[in-house]
């Protein structure tokens, strides 16, 4: 498979191409979850079998080139792909994920219409082919398509529903939204290319390590100009508005594409050019920082929300900030890291409320849920697993990433990381005071959803039914790959003198090796991990144990038993002002519309009626056609029709023409 | 007959005063006729221009080609002065069967 | 004596080109163009130019101001027009125009030297009918032929033009 590694997107792009006339032609339900499930599957296949010949062999980065894109000069772009240790971990959870979302789907969607379906189904592996080639494209032009596709594909899916307006308008809110990040992803490659004179990531990466200190100006501008891309496409601090209302979206797509793949596109995208960041501390603080705040923030708008994909979503952009906030100090394989275990439990989560919201006739809304867990047994144990995992309780798979990341931002402080040490030293008590309210957060929906008595009426309960199995699966696989798949890929081998044992930081070691440190600057934290001492790190470890366990408890004696949600109503009406902050999200929307959107709108109304009525079209269209006329009209007074005037006029041409040309 | 030269700049004087002449007739008649002679004349002016560059030329060595071009030119301006003529006529003849005249200053549909 | 012809033929074009505009009779006016153009005649012949000479008297006089006079017969014009009646304006300014150019030309030719081009009348070599003939039909032969054509053309321009009904 090496050599074809286009086969791999080709594969989606033929499924959607496939769907979508399949969708014209009113094709039957079967025959398109046989072309959209199966074009992904032996994507998937040719995925894992790619991959197993890469890990069989040299481990050299592969690099594939297809033809010359763009040839403008000196600015040359390849149709490239690029297959390294972390693309290589890139396409096989995002295949795999994706083929059991796919999966899942049929079971989720089987209610639409024959050509809702095949639409739906079409989007999907488009979305597949276009998140493929971001993350296979070798250099900065190639990414931006993949990401422009997977935007492209994000709004189209968030606005399947197109006939309610919410759905239009959250799917127009997050294409505009990721616009504002794509213009700095854009400039970003501008700048790369001006700076360095290549767009292509082993090139750069060649350029940066020859001089990490020279270049730190170029560096620090580019970083923060892709971070910028990635604050949008990664639903960031001030850019998240986009993601909790992009929940319109069908569930799976959720899962999918605002949970498991394409929202991590940013923190890839980061780690991919981590040599930028390695190479400018200032652009690396601003990652940690806006990672860091982000993940507290999102956390406390996710204790109020009572709609269960909203609690996932502001969760989702709570980790994707502890994602950025390990990137931010160097420990790109631990943001990588998260993605993946991210991707399993998130991608989980968002199918089991999917199946709630399925047995619940289309419910989201949480006080009208509980007691579930005797009519779904096998979605509330996924969902339990899924939320431990993401809560840190020790072992499962979010615990191993998370707790990495937090142990490396306290490293970050500790060995005072580009002397912003005790500004990471705050991240982290930040970031620990996060990992309590997602534990508080994830246990509080699994409680009020699974326990209790159901409390959406009578009809409703009877309806109450366990998904199907092509639901079911997907859910039981992912709930178990919570569970092993974070010690399986990277356990924490360190904290038991057998580092060997931690295989993804050996594997991507290549890819974010540290570059030669500047100027006798400890640049990445990678190495300032090995400032800590072993107890300290075990500290550490029980320390994120013991609050996680904390919020699991608190969220318990919140929303168990007699007393049930009594102890949370009390605390509301203490503080009601904070209440009211959180369930309203911190007015953030208002916020925007108010400071944005509605002098945005002014400024169009501006230019609607005043420059572009008033000045252009009276002004210079009808002003300068009436001008004309009015000149006509006294110039035509000089059309005497005499010949003999026209004659005149001749001789005084020639006569003044004579004259001047003395 | 003794051999006194004419300077040729008499004869462009010459030419110079027919000119004038002739425009002065083709702005100042109505007549369609007078126009079309006096335009004649400003054509003889020309011609007369010619005939004196031409003898300027024949006084030089090598100007025997430059003298005979000259007067090939008042012979092609004649040529064209007969066609110019004919036409002119007959567009003269159309306009008095059209307005029972050739008073120029009655046709003025040439207007908005 | 040369320069008494001269000068005798150039103050009788003049005079009667004056009469060729000023008259208010076309009939007096084509024939006073014939006198000028007989001076000018005269001037081709001082100037060695027999066969210019020729063809002024024949060709213009006796063949195109002949069709000019064949016209106002048939039109049977007798207008009585004086110079410049009409539009006051266009003749005010025709008359300053048509002297503004006269002038011009006039000051143009002054500044040229005098003696420069001084002629050697009555021996132009070129000025026959063999050299001009010879140089028609070889070197100027497509101009000739055109000449030929355009005659052709505006003679057919001309019938049509002038047909009684279309």
């Amino acid at each position: 498979m090496l050599g074809n590694l286009w086969l791999i997107p080709i594969l989606c792009l033929a499924g959607a191409a496939a769907n979508l006339a399949l969708g014209m032609l009113r094709a039957n339900k079967r025959l398109v979850s046989i072309v959209g499930v199966g074009s992904v599957g032996l994507a998937t296949v040719t995925t894992f079998i790619a991959l197993s010949e890469y890990l069989g062999q040299a481990r050299d980065v592969i690099r594939e080139t297809y033809f010359t894109w763009i040839a403008a000069g000196e600015f040359v772009v390849d149709a490239s792909f690029q297959l390294d240790q972390l693309s290589a971990i890139m396409i096989s959870f995002v295949t795999f994920v994706g083929f059991l979302i796919h999966v899942y789907s049929i079971g989720y969607m089987h209610g639409e219409t024959d050509r809702g379906y095949a639409r739906y189904f079409a989007y999907l592996n488009l979305f597949m082919f276009s998140m493929l080639v971001l993350v296979l494209g070798s250099n900065l032009p190639v990414l931006f398509i993949g990401w422009e596709g997977v935007g492209l594909c994000s709004y189209l899916l968030i606005g399947y529903y197109y006939e309610q307006e919410y759905c239009a308008t959250a799917g127009k809110k997050a294409f505009i939204v990721n616009r504002i990040g794509d213009f700095g992803f854009l400039l970003a490659i501008f700048a790369a290319f001006a700076a360095f004179g290549t767009s292509e990531f082993l090139g750069l990466r060649e350029a940066v390590a020859v001089d990490p200190g020279g270049v730190r100006a170029a560096a620090t501008v580019i970083g923060l100009l892709l971070f910028v891309g990635a604050i949008g496409k990664s639903a960031q601090l001030p850019l998240y508005v986009w993601l909790p209302d992009a929940m319109a979206g069908p569930t799976p797509v959720s899962a999918l594409i605002h949970a498991a793949t394409m929202v991590t596109a940013g923190v890839y995208m980061v780690a991919r050019t981590n040599f930028f960041y390695q190479a400018s501390p200032a652009a690396m603080l601003t990652v940690a920082v806006v990672g860091g705040l982000t993940a507290v923030f999102a956390a406390t708008i996710g204790l109020a929300q009572n709609d269960i994909k909203k609690v996932l979503a502001y969760s989702t952009v709570s980790q994707l900030g502890y994602m950025f906030l390990g990137a931010g100090v160097g420990a790109f394989i631990a943001a990588i890291f998260h993605v993946v275990t991210h991707a399993f439990f998130k991608a989980c989560l968002f199918l089991g409320s999917g199946s709630v919201i399925h047995a619940c006739g289309g419910e989201q809304d949480m006080r009208k849920m509980g007691g579930l867990r005797k009519h779904m047994p096998i979605t509330y144990w996924t969902f339990v697993v899924a939320t431990l995992a993401i809560a840190g309780i020790p072992l499962f798979a979010g615990f191993v990433s998370k707790d990495e990341i937090l142990a490396k931002v306290f490293a970050a402080g500790a060995v005072d990381l580009n002397h912003f040490g005790s500004l990471y030293t705050l991240l982290w008590v930040l970031a620990v005071a996060g990992a309590f309210m997602t534990a508080f957060y994830m246990f509080r929906a699994v409680y009020m959803t699974f326990h209790g008595e159901f409390r959406g009426g009578h009809e409703a309960e009877h309806h109450l039914h366990e998904s199907p199995p092509s639901m079911t699966l997907p859910l039981i696989i992912l709930g178990a790959l919570s569970v092993v798949g974070g010690i399986l890929i990277g356990f924490p081998g360190q904290l038991f003198h057998r580092p060997e044992l931690n295989r993804i930081e050996h594997f991507l070691h290549p890819v974010m090796a540290p570059l030669a440190a500047a100027h006798g600057e400890v640049a990445n934290a990678g190495q300032a991990a090995h400032g800590v001492s072993l107890p300290t790190e075990w500290v550490l470890v029980i320390t994120s144990v013991l609050v996680a366990v904390a919020g699991w408890m608190v969220a318990r004696n919140f929303y168990v038993g007699d007393q049930a949600f009594a102890p949370a109503r009390r605390l509301a009406e203490r503080f009601p002002f904070v209440h009211k902050l959180l369930l309203n999200k911190y007015w953030v929307d208002e916020l925007y519309d108010a400071v944005v959107v509605r002098p945005f709108f002014g400024l169009a109304r501006f230019s609607w009626k005043v420059v572009d009525v008033v000045i252009i079209d009276t002004v210079f269209v009808n002003g300068s056609a009436f001008a004309v006329e009015l000149t006509g009209d006294f110039l035509r007074f000089l059309q005497t029709g005499n010949v003999r005037n026209y004659a005149l006029s001749v001789a005084l041409g020639i006569l003044v023409l004579a004259v001047v040309l003395w | 007959m003794t051999d006194i030269p004419i300077p040729h700049t008499w004869v462009l004087a010459l030419s110079a005063a027919l000119f004038a002449i002739g425009t002065l007739g083709v702005l100042l008649r109505r007549n369609g006729i007078a126009i079309f002679l006096s335009l004649e004349l400003m054509l003889n002016s020309a011609n007369l221009a010619f005939v004196a560059f031409a003898m300027t030329l024949a006084a030089r060595p090598d100007g025997a080609e430059a003298a005979l071009a000259g007067q090939l030119f008042v012979f092609f301006v004649i040529g064209v002065a007969a066609a110019e003529a004919a036409v002119g006529l007959a567009l003269f003849i159309a306009l008095h069967r059209l307005k029972g005249a050739i008073d120029v200053d009655r046709v003025n549909i040439l207007r908005w | 004596m040369v320069p008494v012809v001269f000068a005798l033929a150039a103050v009788v074009a003049v005079v009667f080109a004056i009469v060729t505009i000023a008259h208010s009779s076309p009939v007096i006016n084509v024939l006073s163009l014939v006198v000028v153009f007989f001076a000018m005649a005269a001037i081709f012949a001082l100037l060695g130019m027999d066969f210019l000479a020729a063809i002024q008297i024949i060709v213009y006089s006796g063949a195109i101001l002949v069709l000019f006079l064949f016209v106002i017969m048939l039109l049977n014009i007798r207008s009585v027009e004086r110079l410049g009646s009409g539009r006051r304006v266009q003749a005010l300014l025709g008359t300053v125009v048509a002297v503004g150019i006269g002038a011009a030309a006039l000051t143009a030719v002054s500044l040229l030297t005098p003696t420069s081009g001084a002629v050697y009348p009555g021996s132009l070599e070129t000025g026959t009918v063999v050299p001009i003939g010879r140089a028609l039909l070889t070197t100027h032969l497509f101009a000739f032929e055109f000449i030929t054509l355009l005659l052709v053309a505006a003679i057919v321009g001309a019938v049509y033009l002038a047909r009684r009904d279309p």
